[in-house]
């Protein structure tokens, strides 16, 4: 079986779902002649043509609304916004509109569309390619948010998201895609959306995470082993809807938890993950719900010290872990 | 807006106090630590002194009346300035800031006037308002962290509360009231002279087992004077015959259990136990022991006491207690029991209101013999004669036993002991 | 329909209305040069009469209005006119201003991806043409010369605020230029000359031409909605010449002056239509509003909660 990175599975789903089914066009700025910018799309245009593969303007806005509006008219469009920290023009048209667009029409009409969004930090992108952005699409009913992040998750999941009748954001952190490498079957296959997974089981406590942290969670979990904790790391895969049934079902069983996220924590992920463990877990926990994640400032600096201060790293995370622990 | 000012405590197991004399009047303006009302406890009398400068409002104590530690006491009015320092930062903003809700005022969906005739209140059912998660069996059986908290704090055992919460869960509420229940909630201060004993575990054991008794049990206390001068005779004149022939001492404890073992059975509601709201009667007649073992008090159990004689009864007491004391006792020995004896006499006690031993439903001690002039009537004439007395003490379960059956039980025991003579004959 | 749903907001039935009155003979005519059987319509909150236009029933539009159960286009969801049409390809997602027209330039990519004949007609105000996806979308349409007629209704005012508040320009039709496509301004009260503007714009999509940009100048005849008071910013003397702009008026009088219609049959046409009006305002006054119970359908919602 292939060995692929992050990055190669984005190229190789896309292109498996494009061959699958003509209506899937793909929309966005460089996609087209230069492949991508992260080569997501290496030799798409010759493959499908520049009727499939349209480089846009540079207009994020027309770049979501063009394909909802094509979406709602017979296509599966694919919508890249080039990084995450500049998706916020598009805010209208994705979360005031296509959200909206089965319930306000009654289901007269649905907007099948991805949105594929590179985010994250540890590149060295400073202020305005190293954010996170999951927040405001995670709160918005009638949006689904998948943040797949080993090239197995990003195959299954990528697919769900296209084939899924409703728009679906897929977040993918720009860091994983060269840095993670793994095996990713050749057959067709999909991840519902919707789904944790544990990758690696354990008895001491729980780490909830998702996207890079889950890979420096899991060295941290290496550490934490040799000290004889025994943690279970439990993949978010899914931002919404988040999985209660799995966070319920490991946290009630380890009784302890830590939620370890790189967005800022104030009104974040974490925030929502500790709700569902306070209602559905009260009477199992041996301890506070605990988080770790940067501290509030703008996500994140440019230099590199604080660049690596500002991140949780497999280091930190050990620690809290070794504090939650020992409580 | 209005200080509260509250009884301190004073004293260490001291829960309250009698207001003795306010040395102010209310509309006095009063300097914080000047003295504000005089309090009587039983260790002291004592000036309180004011905790704010402000004027005395109300007083809410009146002299002579009795006042738990930590009751408001008096109302005082902050001094301006003593409103930040000695008021907590959270104050509520007066209901004109908050405002109200004018009547009839619309606004139509983008800014205009428009007054919906269309509007149905929501009329919330079960079928269309979400549930909670707060139903499952776990919240009913498990214990909060503030429950937790609580009750290691005030020394309170959980399982002997029940909850008034949902399903019977126990809530803070029931915690802090078990907590109001037993006084104070101040642990004793130590002093350089005193000394610290570890319980040992059989020690803590014990200490449960009794707060759980007393806390659940509630206790009441009959004794009767036993003549024993027959049983007394009958012992002396039996006693070495006895123990050559059977090989065991005679002692009282085969005689009076004996005795007890038949009253039990013609007194059944004694040897039963109150169990999820019922009285169960039990069954068998197991009647245990108190032994002063080396480690403590254990309770070896004669089983189906009313079945065996008075050599049986020997035998068998003989054997638990030998084991009791060099401490080998069985699991069996102990276990099963539905009544206890226990012979607090053997010590010189003259009366006794012993714990129950939980779950079982009373507890009779067999005090000590002792020689006293009794008043009896002979050829129908009173006169005073020299007689052995012991008096036998029932503690019993009030919720199962009312005085009446304690009574008639004892009866029955005092008769069966009273009936023993010099010439009499045991199977 | 148009006035009767304005009585309905007065009396307390209907939340709120925007009256197309002024715009009808304009939205007449674009619906008409037209095929409602291919092409799409995007519309926003003032089609009222461009969505009689494309037979659609007056029950239909009342249903809405109304926010009775069975509003055919959003199951009273939305505000009145707005969602989509079961019937005719007629929606309108939001109220929010101008997010339609990059829509319909994607609408537009599906059928030309496909060698779809069909053109997509996409309505907006002189307020709308400010937005930046108003820009994006003419950009857009034009690179890739989309079979999108960029229909806008200029009443020269965005609720309140006047026309050279809005823009720089007298014309906004002059925008077209800047995008690669034709832009034709039109006097919108002028029937036959909006039909004749969208027939050729509508002739040059299907012919793989690209966009067009026609501006119908119309007025006004009411406040913003029924939630505005337009005496608040428009001069006695603005208000005063509005009759003279009502296209009804314009209409009829032009139809009578060429011997197209008589007197009594103009009065026998509003005889009708009102009594038509009345049957579905009585018919759709009397049903029921959605129950909760569908409040959740279309959602995969547990309506008795997550938790």
């Amino acid at each position: 079986m292939a060995e692929q990175t992050v990055i190669e599975s984005v190229r190789n789903t896309m292109q498996a779902e494009m061959r699958r089914d003509d209506s899937v066009i793909f929309l966005g700025e460089d996609i087209g002649a230069r492949g991508g910018v992260f080569l997501a799309s290496d030799g798409f245009v010759e493959e499908f043509g520049a009727s499939r593969v349209i480089d846009t303007p540079l207009a994020e806005s027309s770049i979501c609304g063009v394909a909802l509006g094509a979406a709602v008219n017979g296509m599966r469009p694919i919508a890249e916004i080039q990084f995450a920290d500049f998706v916020w023009p598009a805010i209208n048209q994705i979360i005031g509109e296509a959200s909206k667009v089965r319930y306000g029409t009654y289901g007269v009409k649905n907007a099948p569309m991805t949105i594929r969004v590179p985010y994250g930090g540890g590149v060295r992108g400073g202020l305005y390619h190293s954010q996170s952005v999951e927040v405001l699409f995670a709160h918005t009913p009638g949006l689904s948010v998948v943040a797949p992040a080993t090239p197995y998750d990003m195959k299954g999941l990528l697919a769900s998201a296209i084939r899924s009748d409703d728009p679906v954001i897929v977040l993918e952190h720009k860091r994983t895609y060269r840095l993670v490498k793994g095996e990713v079957p050749s057959e067709e296959y999909t991840i519902p959306i919707g789904k944790a997974e544990i990758k690696r089981p354990g008895t001491d406590m729980t780490v909830v995470t998702y996207g890079l942290m889950l890979h420096y969670a899991l060295q941290a979990a290496e550490l934490a082993a040799d000290s004889g904790i025994d943690v279970e790391v439990l993949d978010l895969r899914t931002l919404r809807p988040i999985d209660a049934d799995s966070i319920t079902e490991s946290v009630s069983r380890t009784g302890k938890v830590l939620i370890v996220q790189e967005d800022t924590p104030a009104v974040s992920i974490s925030s929502e993950v500790s709700a569902i463990i306070g209602e559905r877990c009260f009477f199992d926990l041996d301890g506070p719900i605990t988080r770790l994640a940067p501290p509030e400032i703008p996500p994140m600096p440019f230099s590199p010290i604080q660049e690596a201060a500002f991140m949780p790293s497999s280091d930190t995370i050990f620690q809290a872990i070794t504090k939650l622990a020992e409580l | 807006m209005a200080f509260e000012v509250q009884l301190p405590h004073v004293g260490e197991s001291v829960t309250e106090a009698v207001i003795g004399k306010w040395l102010k009047s209310p509309g006095d303006v009063i300097e914080k630590y000047d003295p504000l009302v005089e309090v009587i406890t039983d260790k002291v009398v004592m000036d309180v002194p004011s905790p704010i400068t402000g004027t005395l409002i109300e007083i809410l104590a009146s002299e002579g009346e009795t006042v738990l530690m930590g009751a408001v006491i008096a109302e005082m009015e902050p001094q301006e300035n003593e409103i930040n320092s000695e008021i907590s930062d959270m104050h509520t903003p007066a209901e004109s800031r908050i405002g109200t809700l004018v009547e009839g005022a619309n606004v139509g969906p983008t800014g205009g006037e428009f007054l919906d005739t269309s509007l149905k209140p929501f009329e919330p059912t079960s079928q269309n308002v979400a549930e909670t998660a707060l139903n499952s069996e776990k919240h009913q059986k498990g214990f909060s962290p503030v429950v937790s908290r609580l009750a290691t704090q005030h020394g309170v055992d959980l399982n002997t509360l029940t909850g008034t919460g949902l399903g019977g869960r126990v809530t803070k509420k029931d915690v802090l009231a078990a907590v109001e229940v037993s006084p104070s909630d101040e642990l004793p201060t130590l002093s350089s002279e005193d000394r610290i004993v570890e319980p040992t575990a059989i020690r803590k054991m014990i200490s449960d087992h009794m707060v759980k008794s007393m806390s659940e049990i509630p206790h009441a206390w009959s004794a009767v004077e036993v003549d024993v001068t027959g049983m007394v005779d009958w012992r002396t004149k039996n006693r070495l015959l006895f123990e050559e022939q059977y090989g065991v001492g005679l002692t009282y404890l085969p005689i009076t259990l004996y005795v007890v073992a038949a009253a039990l059975k013609s007194n059944e509601i004694i040897n039963s136990t109150w169990s999820d709201d019922k009285i169960v009667i039990k069954g068998a007649i197991n009647i245990g022991v108190a032994v002063a073992a080396s480690e403590g008090l254990i309770v070896p159990v004669i089983h189906q006491a009313n079945d065996l004689s008075i050599v049986d009864v020997a035998r068998a007491l003989d054997s638990v207690i030998k084991r009791a004391r060099d401490g080998s006792t069985t699991l069996d020995d102990v276990q099963g029991g539905t009544f206890t004896l226990n012979n607090t006499g053997a010590l010189g006690s003259v009366w006794g209101g012993a714990i129950i031993n939980h779950p079982q439903a009373a507890i009779l001690t067999t005090e000590a013999i002792v020689k006293r002039p009794v008043v009896v009537s002979e050829k129908g004439e009173d006169t005073v004669r020299v007689h052995s007395m012991m008096n036998i003490c029932l503690s019993f379960d009030h919720r199962i036993i009312d005085g009446a059956e304690a009574s008639k039980f004892l009866q029955a025991v005092k008769l069966g002991l009273e009936s023993i003579d010099g010439s009499s004959k045991f199977e | 329909m148009d006035e009767r749903v304005w009585l309905l907001n007065r009396q307390g039935k209907a939340a709120i209305a925007a009256s197309a009155q002024g715009h009808e003979a304009a939205q007449v005519a674009c619906v008409e040069a037209t095929d409602p059987s291919k092409d799409h319509y995007l519309t926003y909150y003032r089609q009222f009469t461009a969505m009689i236009a494309l037979n659609t029933e007056p029950e239909e539009m009342l249903r809405g209005f109304l926010a009775k159960a069975d509003d055919p286009m959003s199951a009273a969801r939305q505000f009145p006119l707005h969602g989509a049409h079961p019937r005719v390809d007629l929606f309108n997602f939001s109220n929010v201003i101008a997010t339609q027209l990059p829509q319909a330039a994607g609408v537009a990519l599906a059928d030309k991806l496909r060698g779809f004949d069909a053109v997509t007609v996409v309505f907006f105000g002189d307020g709308a043409s400010s937005q930046g996806d108003t820009h994006e979308a003419m950009n857009f349409a034009g690179i890739h010369k989309l079979p999108v007629v960029f229909f806008c209704e200029n009443n020269r005012y965005a609720i309140s605020v006047p026309l050279d508040k809005q823009m720089g320009i007298e014309s906004i039709a002059t925008r077209a230029a800047g995008y690669g496509f034709p832009g034709v301004q039109v006097d919108g009260t002028d029937i036959v000359a909006v039909y004749e503007a969208t027939y050729a714009a509508v002739k040059r999509a299907r012919a793989g031409q690209g966009p067009t940009l026609i501006e119908a100048s119309v007025e006004r005849l009411l406040p913003h909605t029924t939630d505005d008071d337009h005496t608040r910013y428009r001069s006695a003397e603005d208000i005063a010449q509005i009759p003279e702009r009502d296209p009804i008026r314009i209409v009829s009088a032009m139809l009578r002056r060429r011997n197209l219609l008589t007197k009594s049959q103009d009065e026998a046409i509003h005889i009708s239509a009102k009594e038509r009006v009345n049957v579905a305002t009585e018919i759709v006054d009397a049903e029921p509003y959605p129950g909760v119970e569908t409040m959740f359908d279309h959602t995969d919602v547990d309506p008795r909660g997550r938790n």
